[in-house]
């Protein structure tokens, strides 16, 4: 409860601060109806060449777009922002203050700066969902929508375990931010399944940067290909990589000397 | 013009020890311009093996050549120019520039020149690597390898100067994201860097004809591929120059007016 209410003072500290820049929020609506262009026109090219995708029928692939848009659009409105901070705090030793507030020093840094307009990504993502899921229609079933909600959570939190993992690493590297720029470059493959991608591709997709758990993977969810072992092993994953990011988390901290005092 | 040899070859120094400095930030833009590329190679070549091997005129193979030359082209021609140029406004660089007895592009070619050399490193042993992994099979003739030469160099200048013109908006707004990114979306859809033009409907690859992308990618690519002929090639060197020369002209349009509404922010 606590932390709810920490996190809804940081919402509104960021929304305080961002309604002095009124205009970025058009720009953010430009700039992701722009990437729903790329995501709808690359679908709508291919599709008008074959019927399937690697055994992905054109709605499928639709929910599997707007997965990539919700959790693109949580990345880059708390989990990037936030982490950015972060990093620049360890290098100009700013992390003793976060360090000194009476809370969970990993949760007041993983919520520390929201940048609420990238959640038009969010808000752009729900009416495509929306969509495809209607046009999925009849075989979804109360039980898929709860698999579906299941694996969502997961994997957003597998990408933000091993975000914070990678963040971490700034207390032994100092400069790791760009770190986040090859992420967010290996994410764009999301966007389409990884099945279709050769063996190599998929395992670093997968395992070295796990984006299939974030997209196809609830994606499958709501096109009902899941199998309960993908289904378990991406809880289990989302549940180890939880426990591993604290961890982790906690020796760094050990480690951090401060770099100002 | 030979006068310039010396300027460039100091130039070329100074970057590449640059470079070497940035070493990181380099190969990151390098991995971004792979990873697109192999993502549209990858759903093609799906696309294609489903339908038994061939899309429209396309096979499974050429899927695989077209968008391994497009990693090439598009490596050769990229520039960053539209997202430094408002760096360099807002953080006054652009005064010391403008106090050199040369105009700035210059020392932006030469830089990106001995970006794309640099990086030849890590470019030509992943094309390599991907072409051996699709088991990609391509015979190139003479003539149009002879082609690509020219070719390409006249694809490079044109994107050069038609988006170092682009980037001077930034003379009149630092707000240059959005603008940027729908520049990227119109260049995606109309350079063959989603798909090989003649996937698309008729209208868009009139319209694709018409504006300076494909001559700067597509074209290129096409030529690696074989599947230009000696009059189409004629036909597409022309429209380069028309764009290298249009580029020219708008470029030193916008310049005249840019350096006067230029009030040097910063020192």
């Amino acid at each position: 409860m606590f932390y709810i209410r920490l996190f809804a003072t940081y919402l509104r500290i960021g929304i305080l601060g961002e309604l002095e820049y009124r205009a970025n929020f058009w720009i953010s609506l430009v700039q992701s109806a722009l990437d729903l262009c790329v995501a709808l026109g690359g679908l709508a090219v291919v599709f008008s060449h074959t019927d399937t995708l690697g055994g992905w029928r054109p709605e499928e692939l639709l929910a599997l777009v707007g997965v990539y848009f919700l959790i693109g659009g949580l990345i880059r409105t708390i989990i990037r922002p936030s982490m950015t901070k972060f990093m620049d705090d360890v290098r100009q030793g700013t992390l003793d203050f976060t360090l000194t507030k009476p809370a969970d020093s990993q949760v007041l840094v993983s919520i520390q700066s929201v940048e609420i307009w990238r959640l038009v990504d969010v808000l752009i993502a729900l009416p495509v969902l929306a969509i495809a899921l209607i046009r999925l229609g009849a075989q979804l079933g109360l039980i898929d929508t709860a698999v579906f909600a299941v694996t969502l959570l997961s994997g957003g939190l597998i990408i933000y375990s091993f975000w914070l993992m990678l963040s971490t690493c700034a207390f032994w590297f100092v400069k790791v931010e760009n770190i986040q720029v090859i992420f967010m470059s290996m994410w764009q493959a999301g966007r389409w399944p990884v099945s279709i991608y050769p063996a190599w591709l998929r395992a670093v997709l997968t395992f070295l940067v796990p984006v299939a758990f974030a997209t196809t993977v609830p994606a499958s969810a709501v096109s009902g290909r899941i199998t309960d072992a993908n289904l378990v092993g991406t809880v289990a994953l989302a549940v180890a990589m939880l426990i591993v990011s604290r961890w982790f988390w906690r020796v760094g901290i050990r480690f951090y000397s401060g770099a100002s005092a | 013009m030979f006068a310039y040899y010396p300027i460039y070859r100091g130039y070329f120094r100074t970057s590449i020890m640059m470079m070497f400095q940035y070493r990181i930030a380099m190969l990151i833009w390098l991995l971004g311009g792979i990873i697109e590329p192999l993502m549209y190679l990858v759903v093609w070549r799906t696309v294609s093996q489903q339908q038994g091997g061939a899309v429209g005129t396309y096979s499974t193979n050429e899927f695989v050549v077209y968008f391994i030359a497009m990693m090439m082209v598009s490596h050769g021609t990229f520039t960053w120019i539209m997202w430094e140029y408002v760096y360099r406004i807002r953080m006054g660089q652009f005064s010391v520039m403008l106090l050199k007895p040369i105009h700035p592009i210059h020392s932006d070619i030469a830089d990106n020149i001995g970006y794309k050399f640099l990086t030849l490193i890590v470019m030509g042993p992943t094309v390599l690597l991907l072409a051996w992994f699709f088991d990609a099979s391509w015979q190139p003739t003479y003539w149009s390898l002879a082609a690509f030469v020219p070719v390409l160099t006249l694809a490079f200048l044109m994107r050069f100067y038609l988006e170092w013109s682009l980037a001077m908006v930034a003379f009149w707004t630092l707000r240059i994201d959005a603008m940027n990114q729908a520049y990227m979306v119109i260049l995606l859809f109309f350079s063959g860097k989603l798909t090989p033009l003649t996937l698309f409907p008729e209208i868009v690859q009139r319209a694709a004809d018409l504006l300076p992308f494909r001559w700067i990618l597509a074209f290129p690519v096409e030529l690696l591929l074989g599947r230009v002929t000696p009059r189409d090639l004629l036909i597409g060197i022309g429209a380069q120059l028309f764009w290298l020369l249009a580029g020219y002209l708008f470029m030193q349009l916008i310049y005249r007016a840019g350096i006067k509404r230029y009030a040097a922010f910063g020192n």
